[in-house]
């Protein structure tokens, strides 16, 4: 099942497929019309506001609460204990990652604390100033407990155990090994290695995560207006903690500002916020400030990998043997774990070549530090660079182009499905056709030249490159298999209404990249009608049907397939009508901009809207027999593999200041293989926002503790954020290879940016560089770092824990 | 506990008087959401980030760095005002056009950030864009369809002499 099936349905005479169409959402946005969860204000609604953990890890002796409770305008305030009666605790783990444990978890702290900025004690208030006055005058006795910081003795048997109950400080340990690896590396031409630091980063949403949960005690219903990418989700995991029939709650997802992984987890203020809901019987809000984001939106990556790949004469991979500790924080985040991360991590390095032999040997461990859990990319950042930087190495130590190992170890073209030396199963990929049609795009021999020349001036540029695979459209094997009930199906509903407009229903979600927008295009084209005839609703689990949301780049892949299996099907609906009506064949007439029209001849037989007219309100003029039904519902479950592999090439273009270790982005260019293109606009626009989200962690992003577990830079004024003067311009070119798995052909997009950026900065600044002969692979890669590897100041010890 | 201290202040808000008793800490962003604005938005409340930026008596503002107090006798304008008005119009046509905005959190405060450079600045350079945008913060974009977005204006208003 390689080759994609036959277009036909697609390449219909209206078709929008493939169309730069720009979003219909999008003019409110721009008139600051969007509907964002703090927008809502309820009848009497409360406002939360939390006393959080000053210390990493502690034991809570006292907590006062005594002078918050009498402030007026305080509504209630709550600690754990108030709590237990109407919520139950969660545990971050999944079957299918064998041997992954964590502790529970409750929405407030049970006696002890484990990072800085857990919730102790809740305070709802008629209005946030004056919960956040009540919240300080909360006292708590704490007893301060030696914090575990450094994730490279966090398995040390000197170092405490954080849940003695879980006996150490492992979460998950992952091992993976061909056979072979060392008799491999032993007789290989060259063999190169390094190691890495991945920086803890965060996701730093404009749009802080924000919740009103609106609980009715007369019907027993729970209305949640959350900002999350996957509402079915959220909907299971409250009714399932807080008691209440999950057919009696409702999540209800309007616009979302910026999510990335971030809005997808279980977090215990909102948690919190649903049981005081509860307990209260009026809405509440919670609405986190920047700097609560910081210490509990969840943080990306925070990886050591020391790593090693060895090398034919010719410049061929032939091995990768590696190491990754990963630190996750207290807990393994619900219901996705922080397993998955490393998981990714050990399946993809090294994934568009042809290396038979590869081991890895991953520990995932506890820290007391904030939580990390998937981010944008999840564990595609860490394999592309990892895999990447070691290719460059071994073309330097062969003294080849670093386009040339790459040529010289992709899979071949006439290997696929091709099974990984990690098992998993690649359905066909174009490394070669992406990296040389970057090649040329960027002109890479007069950059070469250029570069050349420059050298002697004392102007160091540098080229990076990065190609890669992403992991999209996942099967139920995500997370389905593990126990967690996340969906990986997602369904479309098409409704052709009187007025000839179709409303269309989707389970997968909006945050901006596009998805209302594709599935409008998908649905007027296999239907028949304008686009400006569709209107998507999304986000409300009382209306659309039943689906996993947004992850793992599924919006358009998943969704995007069921929305064209319910035009085709509402249009054969529509066809069999007007072929009543007509007294004609069904397959002699077609649905064209909003028509039946006669299929040969394209002549128009009847607007839709007249359809809808006879269907709704004359049906006495049909036969007795004949009831329209002018919807159509389809769903679609990804099982050709486990997951759509896209693929893609990066090529970075930088300057080194070698006297101030500045780095100045010159340009960036994305050769980008996602199967069918829906819309290349917002395919663009998905893989430059993605680049810069690598960019960031590459170059400024770090989440900076300290070795008491406290964040030292917890805010927009310390946290060094990609701005617009600092970013390159980065084209955007397609290579389409259709999966074959659907009949759209479409795989996602919208992590490939992220998964690749960090590598191409990398090895870039590593080309730079390479007159100095140094090689920097910790990130991020600030001045202070390339100047200490130049030599122009002193090395400097990293203090513990950071 | 004695009651809160609240002052009575009359703000232009779009061209519309309002009065109202606020507490001396509330912030101008808040005190416009609360009275129903909900297109300046809150991002950081430190400054930093620009989705919270209006234009206080003609000057771009942030709104999380001012309080509501401070604004008494100043005309205030929001992106409400600004769309209501029409000027902002052919910025917001390039946004969509280009796909200058994904979750549309930043964009009114990006639009007024970029009404103020053209105002002063007929044709800015790309360079020249990204700096003055550079203390408007957006995640989705990467930035590079923004700039192109002004960069259209800017050329399509000299254009037309305007």
């Amino acid at each position: 099942m390689t080759e994609p099936g036959p277009i036909s349905s697609l390449d219909r005479p209206n078709s929008y497929i493939g169309r730069a169409v720009p979003r219909p959402n999008a003019r409110r946005l721009v008139e600051g019309r969007g509907s964002y969860v703090d927008d809502i204000d309820l009848p009497r609604m409360v406002h939360l506001a939390f006393h959080r953990s000053p210390y990493a890890h502690a034991e809570i002796k006292a907590v006062d609460t005594e002078e918050a409770r009498t402030m007026p305008g305080v509504v209630g305030v709550f600690t754990m204990d108030d709590l237990k009666d109407r919520i139950t605790p969660w545990v971050g783990v999944l079957d299918h990652l064998k041997g992954i444990k964590s502790a529970e978890q409750w929405p407030l702290a049970d006696g002890k604390v484990f990072s800085q900025g857990e919730p102790i004690v809740a305070v709802a208030a008629t209005s946030r100033a004056i919960a956040e006055d009540a919240a300080e005058r909360v006292t708590v006795a704490y007893e301060e407990l030696p914090p575990v910081t450094d994730m490279m003795t966090a398995l040390d048997p000197a170092t405490p155990v954080i849940h003695p109950e879980l006996r150490d400080n492992l979460c998950f340990h992952r091992v993976l090994d061909t056979g072979e690896v060392d008799a491999v590396f032993a007789s290989a031409a060259a063999v190169v290695e390094d190691s890495f630091h991945f920086n803890r980063h965060t996701g730093v949403t404009l749009e802080p995560r924000s919740i009103v949960c609106d609980y009715n005690p007369a019907d027993g219903q729970l209305t949640l207006h959350m900002s999350v990418q996957c509402p079915h989700m959220s909907k299971n995991l409250y009714a399932r903690h807080l008691g209440l029939d999950e057919d009696r709650v409702r999540v209800v997802c309007r616009d979302v500002g910026g999510s990335f992984g971030i809005k997808i987890h279980t977090y215990a203020d909102e948690m919190a916020a649903g049981a005081i809901a509860v307990k209260l019987g009026r809405p509440v809000k919670f609405v986190a400030d920047r700097l609560e984001s910081f210490v509990t939106d969840i943080h990306a990556r925070d990886h050591k990998v020391k790593a090693r790949a060895a090398f034919s004469a010719e410049g061929e991979l032939l091995a990768i043997d590696m190491e990754d500790v990963t630190g996750i924080g207290p807990f393994s985040v619900y219901p996705r774990t922080s397993g998955i991360e490393l998981n990714q991590v050990v399946n993809l390095t090294g994934g568009p070549y042809r290396h038979a032999h590869y081991r890895v040997d991953g520990k995932v461990v506890f820290q007391n530090k904030n939580v990390m859990c998937q981010y944008r990319g999840v564990g595609h950042p860490i394999a592309v660079a990892v895999g990447e930087h070691l290719m460059d190495l071994g073309a330097r130590k062969l003294g080849l182009d670093p386009v040339a190992v790459r040529r010289r170890s992709f899979i071949p073209e006439d290997a696929y499905p091709y099974t990984s030396p990690s098992g998993a199963i690649y359905e066909r990929q174009s490394h070669q056709a992406c990296l040389e049609k970057l090649v040329e795009a960027m002109d890479y021999a007069g950059l070469r030249a250029e570069q050349n020349a420059l050298r002697a001036g004392k102007t160091y540029r540098g080229i990076g490159f990065a190609s890669l695979i992403e992991v999209t459209n996942p099967s139920p094997a995500f997370y389905g298999v593990g126990g967690a009930r996340i969906a990986s199906q997602d369904g479309c509903t098409l409704r052709l209404d009187p007025t000839g407009g179709i409303t269309a229903t989707t389970g997968v979600t909006e945050q901006g990249q596009g998805t209302e927008t594709i599935i409008a295009q998908i649905a007027a084209t296999a239907v028949g009608v304008p686009i400006d005839k569709v209107r998507v609703i999304t986000g409300d689990t009382d209306l659309v049907p039943y689906g996993g949301g947004t992850w793992a780049s599924r919006g358009a892949g998943i969704g995007g397939e069921a929305a064209l299996q319910a035009g085709k099907a509402l249009r054969q609906n529509i066809l069999e009508l007007a072929a009543t009506i007509l007294q004609a064949k069904p397959v002699d007439l077609d649905v064209r901009d909003g028509a039946v029209v006669d299929d040969a001849s394209g002549v128009e037989r009847m607007p839709l809207a007249e359809l809808g007219r006879i269907a709704y309100f004359r049906g006495d003029t049909l036969p007795k027999d004949v009831q329209p039904e002018l919807i159509a519902t389809r769903h679609y479950t990804q099982r050709g593999y486990p997951f759509v592999f896209t693929n893609a090439a990066h090529a970075c273009h930088l300057e080194v200041d070698a006297e101030t270790g500045i780095v100045r982005l010159l340009k960036y260019w994305v050769v980008e293989d996602c199967g069918r293109v829906i819309n290349p606009k917002l395919v663009a626009e998905q893989t430059r926002g993605g680049v810069v989200q690598g960019i960031g962690p590459a170059l400024y992003e770090e989440c900076l503790y300290n070795a008491e577990g406290q964040l030292l830079n917890g805010s927009l004024a310390d946290y060094l954020l990609p701005m617009a003067a600092e970013m390159p311009d980065i084209e955007v070119l397609h290579v389409e290879t259709p999966t074959g798995t659907s009949e759209l052909g479409a795989k996602g997009v919208g992590e490939a940016g992220t998964a690749g950026a960090p590598a191409a900065i990398m090895n870039a600044i590593n080309d730079a560089l390479s007159p100095f002969e140094v090689t920097l692979s910790d990130m991020p890669f600030t001045p202070d770092k390339i100047l200490r590897a130049l030599g122009k100041i002193p090395i400097r010890e990293k203090s513990a824990g950071t | 506990m004695s009651t809160r201290l609240t002052i009575t202040i009359t703000v232009t808000v779009n061209g519309e008087p309002m009065t109202a008793a606020v507490e001396p800490r509330m912030s101008l962003a808040d005190f416009l959401r609360a009275e129903g604005l909900k297109g300046t938005h809150v991002g950081c409340e430190h400054g930093v980030c620009g989705a919270c930026t209006v234009r206080v008596d003609g000057r771009t503002a942030r709104g999380c760095l001012i309080l509501a107090v401070q604004c008494d006798g100043l005309a205030v304008e929001t992106i409400e005002g600004a769309t209501d008005s029409g000027r902002l119009r052919d910025l917001q046509d390039a946004f969509i056009d280009n796909n200058a905005l994904q979750c549309g959190f930043c964009t009114p405060g990006m639009l007024l950030a970029a009404d103020e450079l053209l105002r002063h600045r007929a044709t800015p350079s790309r360079q020249a864009i990204r700096e003055h945008l550079s203390g408007n913060y957006c995640r989705c974009t990467g930035y590079q369809a923004i700039v192109d977005a002004v960069e259209q204006v800017a050329k399509r208003r000299a254009g037309q002499g305007s």
